[in-house]
């Protein structure tokens, strides 16, 4: 369980980041954070895995605060908590599976990790998480001879291979195209169902909000303006999010079977 | 003069810019004949002329008369010597490789944060840098004796400077997305320079430690001049002896294997980039 309690963020620069923020996330879940961007949605999840780290308030994740946390307790946190990023953060010159194995760092020591000595459970487990998203034929091809959703997939592949209890997206589909996005967010609604792992991804694009969420939280400036199972939003709610009226480039597109969700 | 046609003039109808804006050709103009004027005024003040040239050049009959014929008494010597020296440059370039790995770390900031230690490790290496490999080796000679360890210690702390700056700008200029990511999964500072900074810049370092060692053995027969061992210790004995015949042996000794040892090098560097 992931609980903000009234927690802010005055980034060194003074802008705010996050303002008085309650929410509280439960495991299982899949939550989408909507906004536009500079909305605080980056923010809000680099808080979860101290990328940033909050200035007032508490976070609590699995009741323990993480404010606090020093080097060895991030680590931990940090191990349990996987990431996917826009860019994918793969090492480019390095093979798919040496990206893969990356994810087990946290559970490694440094000095077999330093020499390559992962165990052939690690072995096992980053090759079946390759298999699960579909590209464990690219084995050993190296992470830049792929495409933009192809590396998103190493990227989750990756993640999978931590064995992370939650999962934070940053904005995982902001640089693919509407099918391959389709495709990744399938990929992650599919994993959280599978394995039970919270996943908390950044979106900006409505009707991939409307398809994926179990609950939508809307963020304005630093704050969040709205809440709530994703039955509970409509046009409106969006409306209220955003401060304006829906555009066109709100939305994604190109759902390949069940078409338009954005009523 | 020639090229009037391409001159933009007022009457035309077509305006035609000028390649650069004319403050920036006032600017060019000035900068050449500030360093004109430098040149002009450095020969005056050193008294050095053309003509000093040319006079110069009747004498190198002389000495080409002195280096010949070739004197291949002198070769088993030199090759015993000449193997002194490359195995000094592989011992320094060796060294300097590894310590350069901790150096470079520290010397670039996107890896060392702390800022006392960033700009110490910086300034040392700066420092080291700017000594001339000849002044290390008298150094070194004076503090170690003469022969080959001295030569050795100067070598190092030579390319040391040179592998921190190469190295570090590379540490530098590297994707820090992928270190990030590893950060974001728990993994330790080792952990993510191991696995996020290590092979980004494996190419350029894998280049850089040949190129120093390139230099290392050019350099090592020139320290040899100054008693730091090596085959330029033995050149400087033939030509105090004025052993002349010798010296050219040696001389084309030391091209044969430097160009070798440069082109084969090279070829790896290029497979490598």
């Amino acid at each position: 369980m992931i609980e903000f309690k009234d927690l802010s963020l005055v980034y060194p620069n003074g802008h705010q980041g996050l303002k008085d923020v309650n929410v509280k996330i439960n495991d299982g879940e899949f939550v989408v954070i909507v906004g536009l961007s500079g909305a605080g949605k980056s923010t809000f999840i680099r808080s979860i895995n101290r990328l940033v780290t909050p200035t007032e308030g508490e976070l609590k994740v699995d009741d323990d605060n993480i404010l606090d946390y020093k080097s060895r307790g991030l680590r931990d946190l940090r191990t349990k908590v996987g990431m996917i990023f826009q860019s994918y953060n793969l090492v480019k010159r390095n093979n798919v599976f040496k990206n893969v194995l990356a994810g087990r760092l946290g559970h490694t020591g440094t000095f077999r990790s330093v020499f390559n000595l992962f165990s052939q459970d690690d072995k096992a487990l980053a090759y079946e998480s390759l298999q699960r998203v579909n590209i464990d034929d690219k084995i050993y091809s190296r992470a830049d001879q792929l495409s933009g959703g192809q590396q998103q997939r190493v990227s989750i592949a990756r993640v999978l291979t931590q064995k992370p209890k939650y999962i934070l997206a940053d904005e995982p589909v902001a640089s693919l195209d509407p099918p391959t996005s389709h495709q990744v967010m399938t990929y992650l609604r599919k994993i959280n169902k599978e394995d039970g792992i919270t996943t908390i991804v950044n979106l900006h694009f409505i009707d991939m909000a409307m398809e994926y969420a179990d609950r939508i939280i809307g963020m304005r400036s630093g704050e969040v303006v709205f809440d709530g199972p994703v039955s509970e939003v409509t046009e409106e709610t969006f409306e209220e999010i955003y401060g304006r009226s829906i555009r066109e480039d709100d939305l994604r597109g190109g759902a390949e079977e069940d078409g338009e969700q954005n009523e | 003069m020639a090229n009037k046609m391409n001159k933009p003039t007022m009457n035309e109808d077509k305006y035609a810019p000028l390649l650069s804006p004319w403050r920036v050709k006032a600017k060019i103009s000035l900068i050449f004949f500030v360093i004109l004027f430098f040149l002009i005024y450095s020969s005056e003040q050193t008294g050095v002329n053309f003509a000093d040239l040319i006079w110069g050049l009747s004498n190198m009959g002389q000495i080409f008369d002195k280096l010949f014929p070739l004197n291949f008494d002198v070769l088993g010597p030199a090759f015993d010597r000449l193997f002194e020296t490359l195995h000094m440059a592989i011992i320094a370039s060796t060294f300097s490789t590894l310590i350069v790995i901790p150096v470079s770390l520290l010397a670039a900031h996107n890896i060392t944060s702390n800022w006392l230690v960033y700009n110490t490790t910086r300034l040392t290496m700066n420092v080291l840098r700017t000594i001339p490999d000849v002044v290390l080796a008298v150094i070194f000679v004076g503090i170690f004796g003469t022969g080959v360890f001295g030569g050795i210690v100067a070598l190092f702390i030579f390319s040391l400077g040179i592998l921190a700056k190469l190295i570090s700008e590379t540490i530098e200029s590297i994707d820090m997305q992928p270190v990030e990511a590893m950060r974001a999964s728990g993994a330790n500072t080792i952990q993510a320079i191991a696995y996020g900074v290590a092979p980004q810049i494996m190419p350029q370092f894998t280049s850089f430690s040949l190129y120093v060692f390139e230099i290392n053995v050019r350099a090592s027969v020139v320290i040899g001049l100054v008693g730091a061992g090596g085959i330029g210790q033995l050149l400087m004995n033939q030509f105090s002896f004025n052993n002349y015949g010798a010296v050219m042996t040696i001389i084309i000794v030391i091209f044969a294997v430097v160009i070798l040892i440069e082109y084969i090098s090279g070829k790896i560097r290029e497979a490598i980039l």
